[in-house]
């Protein structure tokens, strides 16, 4: 295949972004979209321009570091990861817009990399059990119903990567903190932080400069691991629940 | 057993004798053009190669019985006053299952934690793509496991080249695990009664390991990453993502401290403390090609290899079985299936290799080889790791195995082109499960294989074939988990101590939540109750040479200019490991090994090219560090495997192997740990051995037949 790259060039956090266009030839179907980028990375190196700076470790699907704005999309066309996005996905003679994950609170650092230190600051602000090491009961002293481990598991699958925030038109992270809100409210263990957990977890977060939730359902949709949008109808209802209760 | 030293002894004094020792026939059957001659006057053990020093032992792992070591070290381990503790700092290299939980807990405990990661998040070291579970001995099912039972198999999938007590107390400490991560949220998989649920993992015939789905080493890592960050919050841990450990601190030969690179910046930070803990990972990605992420590195261990730390068994590498088949030149990892399948599904290939082309679902039974079934009645497709690897192997070697040919150079430099997969066929589970059960099992690793393939694995066989997945050696330590250089401790896959010469599934987690959660915490205020140590001043000698050190380097990676990119080296690199020191070694192949290396090496050195300067986020620049310490690592990781003339675990030499095949230990020679001390930068590594006394455990054979 023979490709048309966009991408999103930026030397420094505080240096003017540009496109630039980039021509890749006989590109495999079978690469991932990340190999495409290695390739056309040694292609750039052999010519001395310096190579695109973009994110990923694992290429498995399950780091999160990865994450990639391609032709609008975040994470491409398929429901997956930028990593476990393949080139059959695309055609011969495409053009190809890339772009970093677009929001405010996950400034670009170089070209295609972001910061997303903000999704560390919510989970400290809360998205934790507090146990202690050593403190733990027998692991059968607290029986989980299978739907409510369930409901928890399919929260817990969330990476964190940041697609939802990308595919926001606010730039709201409401369904990576409804996922770890229902991840561990679901669970017995999780009861006794249930409440302050959210109301700190929402107050990071808008503090971070994350958009408000308007239900638009896009992040829902670009999550690789298809966490679904009622993790939001959840936090939103335990939320409510504390507030009232704090009043 | 009994003239064992006197044995070893005879070998490590160069092998002046012509056949070396009683054994040696066996150690060298008639393999024909097994052997080529070594060079005049070197040992055949390749003595030419490295110097003999003086053994080593573990001090610190008390004596009595077995089952009594653990507690007894821990109530004889200093205490440290709560108050005291706030005035102790730890700085701890990496953020996986065993850098997470030690930072959390240190924390917890009240020490001043600095916790290093390059990733941009904690949450995403590569513990979480570990997929299939963590074995617990809790003896949930009544099958008739135990603490001795989990301790007794890991031993001897570790084909008996594991330290038995730091073994036994992994198994110890494994049922508090599981009641941590339960607190913590962790989402283990439960039954409808509510309690949790567990399968048998690869080569095991109890039910002990715990799971989350296909997606075990995820939910662990979050849950050990969000107690972390509670700590972050609570002020004892700080984190510093983005930053790349790339020399440590010894002042008064003690671990004092790092130098670290901001990756966003290019700053060179000097950071101190009382102890450094490296919980930085294994050393796979030598092979390039590898299921490890495409960070991870050796940089953290070898740069302490430098300063004095020991690095234990280096060739003992891990070849997973169930991997997605290599599908071009372009490959940049490669992806692993969970272990599990293999419980449902079974393997074969074509008995006739003109099937190779057919639809798998065309070709009939009694045309197909369920070689694993027929070879190994008992275990079946359930053998050990180091078993299925080799019989795929074979089988592709043979000219049976399926899928895309893909062009290979063989050890004589003749190209040829090799189907490299094999079948893991699950229509006989659907049929008997249904397909609803199997996508509940296994459905998210269904979809993984096919989104890389392209192929629906419920409709036709999955396609499989080995890779690297995991390094058993390390960096020696003692029952301490502290290394040769007093207060560099080191946990988790970084570490030698557990896994012997193999690694049983579902057993790397375990350790490295056993390492940072329950063993760490308790042997290193050990060390901390000596302390606080003298402070060090960030201008004395020892910080600044540590400092210049970085910066030369950094500097002379810029400056050098050359034609080649980082990776091609890496791929170089990558090819010469796996053709002679990957799936099978011989004597001849290693030394051509560590001569391509040594002129690659010599190449990159003159010739890399990295663009763009320090001061900037440089990704060539953070893989240019990372592979020329690879360069080095690799060099090691071939000497090792040539003066250990016996086939263990993963590590199959060919010149000893049994009439039928299958691999040949040598407990009379070999049963020791090979600790090697970096001999400087054009010196000859030196091997100190450490005996490996089982007092518990009988050594056998291994036999899966």
């Amino acid at each position: 295949m023979n490709l048309t790259l966009n991408i999103w060039r930026q030397d420094g956090p505080q240096a003017k972004g540009r496109m630039v266009t980039y021509k890749v030839t006989d590109i495999s179907p079978d690469m991932s979209f990340l190999e495409m980028l290695d390739v056309l990375n040694e292609q750039l190196n052999d010519g001395g321009e310096e190579p695109i700076a973009f994110d990923s470790d694992c290429r498995e699907g399950i780091c999160g570091m990865c994450g990639l704005m391609i032709s609008g999309d975040a994470h491409g066309p398929e429901k997956t990861t930028t990593c476990q996005l393949h080139m059959r996905s695309f055609s011969d003679g495409e053009t190809i817009t890339i772009e970093p994950w677009r929001a405010e609170a996950f400034p670009v650092i170089r070209d295609l990399v972001v910061d997303r230190s903000a999704f560390d600051r919510i989970i400290q602000a809360g998205g934790f059990i507090s146990v202690n090491t050593g403190a733990a009961p027998e692991a059968h002293a607290v029986p989980v119903p299978k739907v409510k481990a369930d409901r928890a598991f399919e929260a817990a699958e969330c990476i964190g990567c940041g697609a939802c925030v990308a595919a926001c038109p606010n730039a709201s992270a409401m369904l990576f903190m409804g996922a770890k809100v229902t991840h561990l409210g679901e669970l017995p263990q999780g009861q006794p932080e249930r409440f302050s957990r959210v109301v700190d977890m929402v107050s990071q977060h808008d503090g971070e400069g994350f958009g408000g939730c308007t239900n638009v359902g896009a992040c829902s949709t670009a999550c690789p691991k298809g966490i679904p949008l009622d993790v939001i109808s959840t936090l939103n209802m335990d939320l409510r629940h504390a507030l009232s209760r704090k009043a | 057993m009994t003239d064992k030293n006197a044995q070893l002894d005879d070998l490590s004094d160069g092998g002046s004798q012509p056949d070396l020792v009683d054994g040696s026939e066996e150690i060298n059957p008639p393999v024909a053009d097994a052997h080529a001659p070594a060079p005049a006057g070197a040992g055949r053990d390749g003595t030419d190669l490295f110097t003999p020093g003086e053994p080593i032992a573990d001090t610190k792992a008390p004596a009595g019985p077995i089952a009594d070591k653990w507690a007894t070290r821990q109530f004889d381990a200093a205490l440290v006053n709560p108050a005291n503790r706030r005035k102790l700092s730890v700085i701890i290299v990496g953020t996986g299952l065993a850098g997470a939980s030690a930072g959390a807990t240190l924390g917890e405990a009240g020490y001043h934690v600095k916790s290093f990661c390059y990733q941009d998040s904690p949450r995403r070291a590569h513990s979480i793509a570990a997929q299939g579970g963590i074995n617990a001995a809790k003896n949930y099912k009544e099958d008739g496991d135990s603490i001795y039972r989990l301790f007794y198999d890991t031993v001897k999938g570790g084909d008996y080249r594991s330290r038995e007590t730091n073994v036994y107390r992994l198994a110890e400490v494994s049922a508090n695990i599981i009641d941590q991560c339960v607190a913590q949220g962790v989402p283990f998989a439960r039954e409808y009664g509510g309690l949790l649920d567990n399968r048998s993992f690869g080569g095991v015939q109890v039910s002990r390991t715990f799971y989350a789905r296909g997606q075990t080493g995820q939910q662990l890592l979050i849950g050990a990453y969000q107690a972390l960050e509670r700590q972050v919050a609570a002020g004892t841990v700080e984190t510093f993502t983005r930053h790349e450990m790339l020399e440590l601190i010894v002042v008064d030969g003690r671990a004092r401290g790092i130098i670290a690179r901001n990756m966003v910046t290019g700053e060179i930070e000097t950071h101190l403390a009382d102890a450094v803990v490296l919980a930085s990972g294994g050393y796979g990605n030598v092979f390039f090609l590898s299921t490890n992420a495409m960070g991870s590195n050796v940089t953290a261990s070898w740069r302490a290899h430098r300063k004095g730390a020991y690095f234990a068994n280096p060739c003992y590498t891990q070849i997973h079985p169930t991997c997605i088949p290599v599908s071009g030149a372009h490959q940049s990892k490669l992806t692993l299936m969970s272990e599990s399948l293999r419980n449902d599904g079974r393997i074969w290939v074509p008995k006739d290799p003109a099937d190779a082309d057919k639809d798998p679902r065309q070709i009939p039974e009694e045309a197909r080889d369920y070689y694993l079934e027929r070879i190994y009645p008992s275990f079946g497709n359930l053998v050990p790791r180091d078993i299925a690897s080799r019989a795929a192997k074979y089988q592709c070697d043979d000219g049976k195995g399926v899928g895309p040919a893909v062009e290979e150079i063989d050890a004589e430099g003749n190209s040829r082109m090799v189907r490299r997969g094999v079948y893991l066929d699950f229509a006989e589970a659907i049929s008997r499960l249904g397909k609803p059960a199997v996508e509940a099992k296994y459905g998210n690793l269904f979809d993984m294989y096919q989104r890389i393939t392209g192929e629906n694995p419920y409709e036709v066989p999955m396609r499989i074939y080995p890779a690297v997945h995991y390094t058993m050696g390390g960096l020696w330590v003692d029952y301490d988990l502290q290394s040769s250089i007093p207060g560099l401790f080191v946990a988790g896959e970084a570490n030698f101590s557990d896994h012997g010469a193999n690694r049983l599934g579902a057993s790397a987690l375990m350790q490295g939540l056993a390492d940072g959660y329950f063993v760490l915490p308790n042997t290193i205020r050990d060390y901390l109750a000596k302390g606080p140590f003298e402070k060090v001043a960030s201008d004395s000698p020892d910080v600044v040479a540590a400092r210049a050190q970085v910066t030369d380097r950094i500097n002379k990676f810029l400056s050098i200019q050359g034609t080649r990119s980082v990776d091609s080296y890496h791929k170089e690199l990558g090819a010469i490991m796996w053709e002679y020191c990957g799936m099978e070694r011989t004597e001849v192949g290693l030394r051509k090994a560590i001569g391509l290396i040594r002129e690659l090496r010599a190449d990159f050195w003159t010739n890399v090219r990295v663009l763009g300067a320090n001061e900037q986020l440089n990704q060539s620049l953070e893989k240019a560090g990372r592979v020329a310490d690879f360069l080095e690592l690799g060099e090691l990781m071939c000497i090792d495997a040539l003066h250990r003339r016996e086939s263990c675990g993963g590590h199959f030499r060919a010149e000893s192997q049994t009439e039928d095949g299958e691999a040949l230990r040598h407990d009379d020679l070999f049963a020791y740990v090979a600790a090697w001390e970096w001999g400087g930068e054009n010196g000859a590594p030196t091997l100190h051995k450490e005996d490996l006394e089982y007092e518990a455990i009988e050594m056998k054979q291994r036999s899966y037949k």
